[in-house]
């Protein structure tokens, strides 16, 4: 019986192939709970978790809400717009005001990257990273794995996973990178050359400047948003030179999809632009496993919070 | 020290045969009975009284399904790692059936009540029974009891019962070990 190697969930990086397994292990007997007619466990009953959001989010706040409501967990909510860090409070002394309310783990977005280590080396909590700028989004990429596992029959060797879109700005690509090739997968970013980051090469995966060409490589396409929000104040469009040119070449229609010549398993981690990144015609195929992503988070969420809790030390 | 053998496999054997004569005793067709074993250890149990039942009532459906619980547990983070869950596998309703739980042994009871707890998230049954191979008597932490009994043991907190499946050690019996106390 196993535990995972990490006191918190910062990213993926620090976690081995062995944790991760662990956690989707732990994640099937969630699914299954979260499909029962009482769909709540008694595990987390003595937990107060605290999800604190200093960025929008809607479904990762959500997610993670649902689950630790589903476990048991006592759960308050935090979101930056209506507190004190208007008023010009420190993040270590908002945490730890929260945290003197007898908090057990905190659940945390925030803008800047490595704000959740920052935090983990300056407070006494369990941190859960729900995004931390452009850096990492760990929970994502677990549940995003999770979802290729279960079509792909659990074997991720010699798969060949494409990210497509926006790689520069997106904490989900990095935390997807290093998953699945963790997990031993081929992964591929594509994108317009102003997207792909310099050097990603290194981390050992390939990149294409052609969605065409991407099609008939990959097995697995997963279409990240273009995030308007991180490109410049006032929905400045400053990497390419137009939506609709970035749809026209990077944008996955239906006969784009046929092209392919073999059945593709098509994601998004959502919130789609519909007609952007994918037409409403590919979103609501049989091909795209993007709602399952969605339940799959929850489950992934409280395997999550379940292992993590299981190493605070009851006194 | 050598562990003490119990329950040898002819006994085992008889024992099983014995429990589900009485099962057959009490719900006769199993209309309204289902049989859910506790994972990981009474699910072996469980399916054994099914392979049986199946002999003895060739036209009678059964039911017997696996019920996990590990999210239930009450010394979640008392324990030094964390408690690793198994399958659950129920593909019918429980709603005001005739539940027979079975477990392999009973101890302190904190099973069972899991279990218990575990079981109420599937519906409500009419009636709840326990099956156990075997019962350490006089070592219970809470008011359970079983309805039907393989083999009643004495035996002292340090020691441990061991049941061994044919499907898991390659044999049927049930053996005593005392840990030395030094």
């Amino acid at each position: 019986m196993s535990s995972l190697s990490v006191k918190h969930l910062l990213g993926i990086e620090p976690l081995t192939r062995e944790d991760i397994e662990l956690i989707f292990r732990t994640a099937d007997e969630f699914k299954e709970v979260i499909n029962r007619p009482i769909k709540k466990v008694p595990s987390l009953r003595d937990i107060t978790v605290a999800n604190l959001f200093f960025e929008n989010s809607t479904r990762t706040r959500l997610s993670f809400e649902l689950a630790e409501k589903r476990l048991s967990a006592d759960v308050v909510n935090f979101s930056a717009s209506s507190s004190s860090v208007k008023k010009g409070e420190t993040l270590i002394d908002t945490v730890n005001n929260i945290l003197a309310m007898k908090i057990d783990m905190v659940v945390m977005r925030h803008p800047d990257p490595g704000a959740a280590l920052f935090l983990s080396e300056n407070v006494n909590t369990i941190i859960v990273n729900a995004g931390d700028g452009t850096h990492e989004h760990p929970t994502q990429a677990l549940l995003d794995a999770y979802s290729i596992r279960e079509r792909l029959d659990e074997d991720f060797t010699d798969r060949r996973v494409a990210i497509i879109g926006d790689i520069l700005h997106s904490r989900v690509a990095l935390s997807n990178i290093h998953c699945l090739l963790k997990l031993g997968a081929e992964v591929q970013v594509c994108g317009p050359p102003t997207l792909i980051p310099k050097h990603i090469e290194s981390m050992g995966v390939s990149i294409s400047y052609s969605l065409e060409e991407t099609l008939m490589w990959a097995d697995v396409v997963n279409m990240l948003r273009i995030q308007l929000e991180r490109q410049g104040d006032g929905n400045v469009v400053k990497y390419f030179p137009s939506l609709r040119e970035y749809s026209m070449k990077y944008g996955l229609t239906a006969e784009k999809l046929a092209g392919a010549g073999k059945p593709l398993v098509v994601m998004h981690p959502g919130p789609i632009n519909r007609g952007v990144e994918v037409t409403s015609e590919v979103a609501d195929s049989n091909q795209a496993i993007i709602l399952d992503q969605v339940e799959n988070g929850v489950a992934v969420r409280m395997a999550v919070l379940y292992l993590l809790a299981s190493q605070i030390e009851r006194n | 020290m050598r562990p003490t053998t119990l329950i040898d496999t002819t006994q085992f054997e008889l024992i099983i045969d014995r429990l589900t004569h009485e099962l057959i005793e009490n719900h006769r067709n199993f209309e309204d009975t289902v049989l859910l074993g506790l994972q990981p250890r009474g699910v072996y149990l469980a399916h054994r009284i099914e392979q049986k039942l199946g002999r003895l009532l060739p036209d009678v459906p059964l039911r017997c399904g696996d019920l996990d619980i590990t999210f239930f547990r009450d010394d979640f983070r008392r324990r030094e790692k964390p408690l690793q869950p198994n399958a659950t596998a129920i593909d019918f309703i429980i709603e005001d059936q005739n539940v027979v739980l079975i477990d392999d042994v009973l101890y302190t009871g904190r099973t069972i009540r899991a279990g218990l707890d575990a079981m109420l998230s599937f519906g409500r049954p009419a009636t709840v029974e326990l099956l156990v191979l075997i019962d350490r008597r006089f070592s219970r932490e809470l008011p359970i009891e079983p309805t039907y009994v393989g083999k009643s043991v004495d035996s002292l907190d340090h020691q441990r019962v061991t049941v061994n499946w044919n499907e898991v050690t390659g044999k049927d019996d049930v053996e005593l070990h005392t840990q030395r106390t030094s």
